[in-house]
């Protein structure tokens, strides 16, 4: 039975291939500070003994990630030191040699096995699609949206992270969830939160899914709780694995009473409301509000000219942006945004989960809502609605609808990221190819009921390309490049949020109106 | 998905993997005070520009034919001088007369590699996508992947855009010649490659066949009537191209000498390097090189190529068909590889490049960019293995050899791929014993030669073993 077995997961490995091999020819493309970022972190892990990594302040990329990510920095180290012995010495700031590249490269490009291992088990759990040819299956579908990635590709492999790795761990818990080993997915998730905190966005769709799915064991006959199948046994193990989880990783710094230090590192909140590239969010959108209304207010003799602060009327994106019209954000006002916009999805799975695949639904509002509303919100965190997005659209139109205006907007928002010449036809090309691999796949996939977007969105869509090149080749040519060098980046922004605004939107009636599982009581 | 979706990938995969590749280093980068092939078309850009035409291939105080002299034919210092013009626009320090020589900067780099993908959208792309659609063989997935195959090919790649050449440009003529051929358009395709000949010489290797085709072509319709009229035409369309090209040549028999003088370099010597070829092989056991005099070397090569062509070409002549003609560039390309004079590593690509449209997998090719080397090849093997396994195909039939033969071909093949692989891996790993410190290069050479000449033997005996009766053509034109 082996033969039909590898035969049948052929497409998956030849897939996985030609990805990694491209990933191979983007070894000598350009790299951003996070190379020199994730260097120091080797340097420091390996140089060093486990009490000073928290406190260490040589270079001004402090480890910011937790416990785990640090070990992960120290294992990759031992194997680092057989390729540059010079990299793994903190003072060495900035060092770059080819062995050093090559390897951090390389490292990123294998740590990837994860994620193509993850994306394997979540291809597992699509519906089966007998009859149709390989192109047209849901499975391969997922396969090539999942491991051809364009956010993931020029994040991981040209602008330099290791999100991959990260979000093969998330997607292994997804998949865990979805075949109904909670046990295991739940581990998955403490273990990746204490790898990038960053996923706390999407803890509340744990919680509330282990909550009311694993925990309490039956629903009654119309899909409601029943209180009485609450399994405190459940409940324990879950405490157990997360707390256990925890320990281990924060344990050795609580006993050397490094605790508070560490905190402070992981959430360094003396940063502004936005970066220093407004990630499309509703922020921007205020931003530029708030501008809009002060220019508008002077010109109307509203308001007095010399109330502002200089910076606030030429400057163009500073991190601390003082507001001069609508009231200024504190980090306390985007926490209580962030949880009163994903409250309902949460609410909605508590009195009505549909599975895994609401599960599923909720972590990408969580995510998503974070995202929008959150406090210095990076524009690369919308993957972490892209990527999980995907599974749901090769099974719903609806959601193959969102995923598309969020996957060409989301990844048309991280174009700023490269912004060398040499990259600028890398990232076009493969923009390219995942657009038009995602239109037309996902078009032909549900092809029965339809075309699957209509022309308003069609339309905005294709703006992207006109924006595209005046951002890129039309404005620098003017004289503004030089006085107003950021409209550009505002541009991109502005537009890509209200794409990224607009999906948000449309999962959330989606996730309100969506029938419930009604009719059998499921036992978990 | 839809064919034009699947082609559009096939498109990109192949542009995304020529730019990433370009990023690597390129021919001769920072080595004064020749460097390499990148700073010849410089060079070129420079020349073109500056000189009137009627210097460009004379010595003379301001173009010393010492420091990468212009050696292709002129099409090719026209397309120089074009991006010249091009690059004056961009900034004038790349093509100043003698203070730009060794200039490298990345800007200048990254025009230099623009000019290849220029060139490659706007001429290979075209010429390999209605190559795949209309001349060959198999359902639309299976044209698709023949393209992605040959897109992807690695070693136009790394030539190209890792190494530093304009290939590309005389390869999609020629294959526009073969297009405009196969569909029936035969006075395009006559055009196509009489400028893929005035781009570059050594598509002198596809000559004969092109020529045959024609010719054999004309007498099918009858030399008395319709088929003068086309072999009229034909002639015409061929002259007058030639003509166009060489007009500021023509003025003078001294100048159209000269070119030819640097065109075809008799006085270098019957083979430079290592080379997969007849001669360099045959140099291991017997040192030729030193042993014939250069007019014997010039015969014996002239005559063994001649004659290693003929029986291809007669059988052409007298069987125009598309499948004949495919075989004959194959062979033709293959014979002017294995004996002819002064022939370049690179010249490899023409064979193989026809080879490729039978979907056999080409051979090992040496370049000094390793890690794009290991990458793209490692892949092309991998996606060509794959999609062949996969895909539907009747070789068997085509082949004619019966399924016997076609095993061994594939066991041959897969032992061939082991032996490669370990070669390129010991020539980078290990280090040769000092008495012989060329070892790993020569023994590529010679294995490839053997291959090489393998390859020359099996396609001649297929070409020549097609029974004259139509059996199951698909095509006829």
């Amino acid at each position: 039975m082996a033969a039909p077995m590898i035969a049948e997961w052929s497409w998956f490995v030849a897939l996985a291939f030609g990805v990694s091999f491209i990933k191979c020819l983007l070894i000598n493309a350009y790299h951003s500070t996070d190379f020199e970022v994730h260097r120091n972190w080797l340097a420091v892990t390996h140089s060093l003994p486990v009490s000073q990594w928290y406190y260490e302040s040589t270079s001004e990329w402090t480890l910011d990630y937790p416990p785990f990510f640090a070990w992960f920095e120290y294992g990759l180290s031992h194997v680092a030191k057989y390729f540059d012995k010079e990299m793994l010495v903190v003072q060495n700031l900035n060092y770059a040699s080819p062995a050093t590249v090559l390897f951090q490269r390389l490292s990123v490009i294998f740590t990837d096995l994860v994620f193509i291992y993850a994306v394997k088990e979540c291809c597992k759990c699509c519906r089966e699609d007998k009859g149709k040819d390989l192109l047209g299956k849901s499975s391969f579908i997922l396969a090539t949206l999942l491991l051809w990635n364009f956010g993931l590709l020029i994040v991981d492999h040209i602008h330099f992270q290791y999100n991959g790795f990260l979000f093969g761990v998330l997607l292994l818990s997804v998949a865990r969830h979805f075949q109904k080993r909670h046990l295991e997915g739940a581990l998955l998730f403490a273990v990746l939160l204490n790898l990038k905190h960053i996923y706390l966005y999407v803890s509340p769709a744990y919680g509330i899914f282990l909550l009311r799915c694993f925990c309490f064991t039956q629903n009654n006959a119309d899909g409601s709780l029943q209180w009485r199948s609450f399994s405190p046994l459940r409940l324990v193990a879950l405490g157990l694995i997360v707390l256990s989880t925890f320990a281990v990783s924060f344990g050795p710094f609580i006993v050397k009473g490094q605790l508070q230090q560490v905190i402070s590192r992981l959430f360094p909140f003396k940063r502004g409301l936005c970066h220093a590239y407004w990630a499309p969010n509703i922020w921007a959108l205020y931003n530029i509000a708030d501008k809009a209304l002060s220019i508008l207010g002077v010109k109307l003799k509203l308001l007095d000219m010399s109330k502002f602060s200089k910076a606030s009327m030429t400057g163009g994106l500073v991190q601390e942006f003082q507001h001069s019209v609508l009231p200024s954000v504190s980090p306390l006002i985007t926490l209580i945004c962030t949880l009163l916009s994903i409250l309902p999805a949460v609410f909605s799975i508590w009195r009505r989960p549909n599975g895994a695949r609401g599960f599923l639904r909720c972590m990408v509002i969580c995510a998503l809502g974070s995202f929008l509303f959150g406090w210095h919100v990076h524009e690369k965190a919308i993957l972490m609605a892209i990527l999980p997005l995907s599974l749901l659209a090769v099974e719903s139109k609806e959601d193959a609808r969102t995923f598309l205006i969020l996957s060409t907007t989301g990844h048309f928002s991280l174009f700023p990221l490269l912004f060398t010449a040499q990259e600028l036809p890398i990232k076009i090309l493969l923009m390219l190819l995942f657009t038009i691999f995602s239109f037309s796949s996902l078009t032909k996939l549900f092809s029965k009921s339809g075309p699957l977007l209509n022309s308003v969105e069609v339309a905005y869509l294709l703006g992207l390309v006109p924006l595209e090149l005046i951002c890129e080749f039309v404005y620098p040519l003017t004289s503004w490049q030089h006085t107003l060098p950021f409209i550009p980046l505002l541009l991109t922004s502005v537009y890509c949020a209200l794409g990224v605004l607009y999906s948000f939107i449309r999962l959330y009636l989606s996730v309100l109106t969506a029938p419930s599982t009604t009719g059998k009581a499921k036992s978990q | 998905m839809e064919n034009w979706s699947l082609v559009s990938v096939c498109v990109l995969l192949g542009l995304t993997t020529r730019w990433a590749v370009s990023f690597s280093s390129y021919s001769g980068a920072g080595k004064p005070p020749m460097f390499g092939d990148y700073e010849a078309q410089r060079h070129w850009q420079e020349v073109t520009y500056n000189l009137p035409v009627q210097e460009w291939y004379f010595n003379t105080t301001d173009n010393d034919l010492g420091y990468w002299g212009l050696d292709y034919p002129p099409l090719t210092a026209y397309h120089s001088l074009l991006c010249g013009h091009v690059a004056k626009l961009i900034n004038p320090a790349w093509v100043e007369l003698r203070t730009s020589r060794g200039f490298e900067s990345a800007a200048h780099k990254l025009f230099m590699r623009t000019t290849v993908l220029f060139a490659d959208i706007l001429i290979y792309f075209p010429a390999v996508i209605l190559y795949c659609i209309y001349l060959s063989d198999g359902s639309s997935k299976r044209k698709v992947a023949t393209a992605l195959c040959i897109l992807l090919y690695p070693g136009l790649i790394l030539i190209d855009y890792g190494h530093f050449q304009y290939n590309s440009v005389s390869l999609a003529l020629t294959l526009w010649g073969i297009v405009g051929l196969g569909l029936g358009w035969n006075l395009l395709g006559a055009l196509a490659f009489s400028l893929a000949l005035n781009y570059k010489q050594m598509e002198l290797y596809h000559s004969l066949p092109f020529f045959c085709f024609l010719l054999g072509k004309c007498i099918k319709q009858g030399l008395m009537g319709r088929g003068l009229l086309l072999l009229v035409k034909i002639s015409l369309t061929v002259l007058v191209t030639f003509a166009l090209c060489w007009w500021p040549f023509l003025s003078d028999p001294q100048l159209i000498l000269q070119v030819l003088h640097r065109l075809f370099p008799v006085d270098r010597g019957l083979f430079e390097d290592k080379v997969a070829n007849t001669w360099c092989s045959l140099n291991v056991l017997i040192k030729i090189k030193t042993l014939l005099s250069r007019d014997t070397q010039l015969l014996l090569s002239f005559a063994l190529t001649l004659l290693s062509i003929l029986p291809s070409s007669i059988k052409l002549l007298t069987k125009p068909t598309l499948w004949q003609f495919k075989l004959a560039l194959v062979n033709s390309s293959l014979a002017f590889f294995l004996f002819s004079f002064q022939v370049h590593e690179k010249s490899i690509l023409l064979p193989l490049l026809s080879v490729l449209s039978y979907s056999m997998l080409p051979l090992l090719l040496k370049d000094g960019l390793l890690l794009p080397y290991t990458v793209t090849s490692l892949a092309f093997l991998y996606l060509g293995v794959y999609l062949l396994s996969a895909l539907d195909r009747s070789p068997e039939e085509e082949l004619r050899l019966g399924s016997c033969a076609l095993h061994l071909v594939f066991l041959q093949f897969t032992v061939s791929l082991v032996a490669m692989a370990g070669l390129s891996f010991t020539s980078v790993v290990l280090e040769p014993p000092a008495r012989l410190p060329d070892l790993f290069p020569v023994l590529v050479s010679v294995f490839s030669f053997l291959h090489f000449l393998a390859m020359l033997l099996y396609f001649n005996l297929v070409q020549l073993t097609e029974p004259s009766s139509k059996k199951s053509q698909k095509k006829t034109n």
